[in-house]
């Protein structure tokens, strides 16, 4: 069909390499999940806090991390900063690009959350001689990531997706750059593309049952 | 001793107390009643600083609550208040919402803050309950869980703001009767209420609000039996 003859044996010959950039994609998305999450965490606390330059400092970064492309995003990370002398590789730089988008979309999420807590809660752990960072702390947050626990598991599916971007700054080790650099070797593009298609899918699928389960134990209320 | 010196506070330009004078000794029931919007919780969040005052002082065993000076997590230690909305923390169970503050505030170990919590628990009838979570729990259970979790800080002064006020009816009995055997046990409250047989019965002394001002106080067969202000009388009339 089409001149085309499906070579599977070729390209499922590569699967051992696929899956070893498969980990690393999984790493990528993790490490920018865990900073991403302790990063909106931050952000949530500047917005909420009285100082005008902090807020706006969380809101600019919350602006632009949803309002601009994730290639923009991670190309700034690499290139952006190269202009001013800082060169980060090409893991680094993919990790800051996602863990930037995570964080902003994470904080806002977080504000979403926070406006269905009541305010009273704040007050009564307050009136319990707790200061406001331990009212967060202990009531507020774990109430706040509760709440946006399906989003995050959302923006963990995202960040996954966007470590197919990391090719753009010379990223070659994770599931996407792997899979490129195998098809300029063996031209087997369908295949070779399949198969990655096929493993993001299965990624992305157990995140999402994985999540499940977290919160099935988690959230006991 | 909490000792209220002259209070005004407003919010924006609405005047909500106008010169409170109040002092409450050691081991007294004070009761406040009043209309609906004339100052009554106000006046309880201001004395464990929850809200600022305009003028005035408000003097807690001494410490002057609204200077700047205070350490207001440190005085609030010491008064437990607990709200018409009960607030329980609906992310921990019924023991967890106890331990909380005396573990994280006071810094107390686990099984020391626990041991109190139980001990807390069983005093208000929750004894059987400590591993539930809130929402399985009634308002009258959420309100005296509110209550223990109040009292495992071992406060000296208890401040209750319309602690019924949000129970069905046949719920209202046995919160009251939480706050009754406190009083009996020598706590030293401050109760906002609209049970009048409840104020007539535990307080030593029942204060009247009218808008923002204390207009009348008294020892309850007086302000019950025999109202100086007409404000009171009207304002008893209506609610019996
Ligand atoms: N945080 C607030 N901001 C603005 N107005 C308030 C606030 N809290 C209370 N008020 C107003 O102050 C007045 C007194 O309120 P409150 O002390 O709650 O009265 P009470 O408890 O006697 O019903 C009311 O008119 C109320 O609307
Ligand atoms: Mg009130």
């Amino acid at each position: 069909m089409f001149g085309y003859t499906f070579q599977w044996n070729q390209a499922l010959a590569r699967l051992p390499k696929m899956l070893d950039g498969a980990l690393v994609t999984m790493e990528v998305a993790m490490l920018s999940m865990l900073i991403g999450i302790a990063l909106a965490i931050l952000l949530t606390l500047l917005r909420l806090s009285g100082a005008r330059p902090l807020r706006a400092i969380a809101t600019g970064w919350v602006e632009i991390a949803r309002n601009t492309p994730a290639l923009f995003q991670i190309y700034m990370a690499h290139f952006g900063v190269a202009s001013f002398g800082i060169h980060f590789s090409p893991f680094v730089s993919l990790l800051i690009g996602i863990t930037f988008n995570n964080a902003g979309y994470l904080a806002e999420n977080f504000r979403g959350a926070l406006k269905a807590i009541p305010e009273t809660q704040t007050r009564a752990g307050r009136s319990l001689g707790m200061s406001q960072l331990q009212a967060f702390r202990y009531i507020i947050l774990p109430q706040m990531l509760r709440i946006s626990f399906l989003p995050m598991t959302n923006q963990m599916v995202w960040a996954v997706l966007m470590t197919s971007l990391g090719v753009t700054v010379g990223m070659n080790a994770d599931l996407y750059g792997v899979t490129q650099d195998l098809n300029a070797l063996t031209f087997r593009t369908f295949e070779l593309f399949a198969i990655a298609g096929v493993l993001f899918y299965a990624i992305t699928k157990i995140i999402t049952l994985g999540a499940r389960v977290i919160a099935a134990r988690l959230f006991r209320y | 001793m909490i000792k209220i010196q002259n209070v005004h506070k407003s919010f924006g330009p609405l005047k909500v107390l106008k010169g409170i004078d109040l002092t409450v000794e050691k081991g007294e029931v004070v009761t406040v009643i009043g209309g609906s919007g004339s100052g009554k919780s106000t006046l309880l969040t201001c004395i464990n600083g929850l809200e600022p005052i305009d003028t005035g002082r408000i003097l807690v065993d001494g410490t002057e609550v609204h200077a700047r000076t205070t350490d207001l997590n440190r005085l609030r230690q010491n008064i437990g208040i607990v709200f018409q909305q009960w607030n329980a923390f609906p992310h921990l169970t019924v023991l967890e919402n106890v331990t909380l503050a005396p573990r994280k505030v006071l810094g107390i170990g686990k099984a020391e803050a626990e041991a109190i919590a139980e001990k807390q628990l069983r005093h208000v009838g929750l004894g059987e309950k400590l591993s539930t979570f809130p929402s399985r729990l009634s308002g009258g259970q959420q309100q005296r869980m509110a209550i223990a979790r109040a009292l495992a800080m071992s406060p000296d002064y208890m401040l209750f703001d319309e602690v019924t006020s949000a129970l069905d009816p046949q719920l209202v009995g046995e919160v009251l009767e939480t706050l009754k055997m406190l009083a009996e046990e020598g706590m030293t409250m401050i109760c906002v209420t609209h049970e009048m047989a409840f104020a007539r019965d535990v307080s030593d002394r029942v204060a009247y609000f009218h808008k923002g001002i204390m207009a009348e106080i008294g020892a309850p067969e007086q302000i019950f039996g025999d109202p100086q202000h007409p404000e009171t009388r009207a304002f008893l009339a209506s609610v019996r």
